[in-house]
């Protein structure tokens, strides 16, 4: 059953992946579909592995399909790395610089800000209950 | 039917990536994200290897469709990006800096050069040592 929901998740974040990349693909060469489907996606898990954590009681197979199947396969990292290597193939020196820049410590932050947020609305849903029970 | 092979490719790479994590969280007691670590960087360097390798060896009629099945779904859905983001942040979270920083930089830049491996094949200087 976790098999079956990693398969079902990974199957519809590749498809995903794929329609959003052939609909807005690269920008004048720089791959900005990878970038924003990275960004998307790192803001999203972080967020959804803490939220689920403590405030949303999900079935753990669920948690599984969507966190690890689905946004997992959403994003890609081997993808990255080969549009690192044909901008620097194309001589695009500073927009692969700016592609690693972005990818990285944009991914790293809206990550983070994903775990704040998630957290911030554990607290608040602690509240919530504390003052519905006085 | 692109994304029918996209598909079955990302359930293929999906269900790797979740089995590798698991085998290695299982055989190793390190608190440090190993698993996702060696699947982005072994799928760089297949996603090169697949780029550089599948036109030559199949015909033109079949190159697109296995690179759709194999590269776009397996190698895309088996390596993950917002993974290795939330790793990172839960390291720094531990104030383990050090942990976080060798995650961040050995990812980056062992991927790059195993993308590049496979994109471009070894280096002369690695092929005329044996």
């Amino acid at each position: 059953m976790p098999y079956l929901a990693v398969a079902l998740g990974g199957g519809i974040g590749a498809c995903l992946r794929y329609l959003i990349s052939e609909w807005v693909g690269t920008v004048h060469g720089f791959p900005a579909a990878t970038l924003g489907i990275n960004l998307a996606g790192s803001f999203f898990l972080a967020w959804f592995y803490t939220i689920t954590l403590e405030r949303v009681a999900i079935h753990p197979h669920l948690r599984l399909g969507i966190g690890t199947g689905l946004v997992g396969a959403f994003t890609t990292f081997s993808t990255f790395t080969s549009e690192v290597w044909s901008l620097l193939a194309a001589h695009a020196y500073l927009w692969a610089l700016l592609y690693v820049f972005l990818s990285f410590a944009g991914g790293l932050a809206l990550a983070a800000v994903g775990f704040v947020l998630a957290h911030r609305q554990n607290r608040l849903s602690l509240a919530d209950d504390v003052s519905e029970e006085a | 039917m692109p994304f029918f092979w996209v598909g079955i490719g990302g359930v293929v790479g999906a269900l790797l990536r979740y089995q590798l994590s698991r085998w290695v969280s299982e055989r190793l007691v390190v608190s440090f994200p190993l698993a996702t670590l060696v699947i982005n960087v072994s799928g760089s360097f297949l996603l090169g290897w697949l780029t550089r390798c599948l036109g030559v060896w199949l015909p033109s009629g079949l190159a697109p469709t296995a690179m759709l099945l194999l590269g776009t779904g397996l190698c895309g859905a088996y390596t993950t990006f917002s993974t290795f983001c939330y790793e990172s942040v839960i390291l720094l979270r531990e104030r383990r800096l050090q942990a976080a920083a060798v995650y961040i930089l050995t990812s980056l830049f062992v991927g790059l050069a195993a993308s590049a491996v496979g994109l471009f094949g070894l280096p002369a200087g690695g092929k005329s040592t044996h």
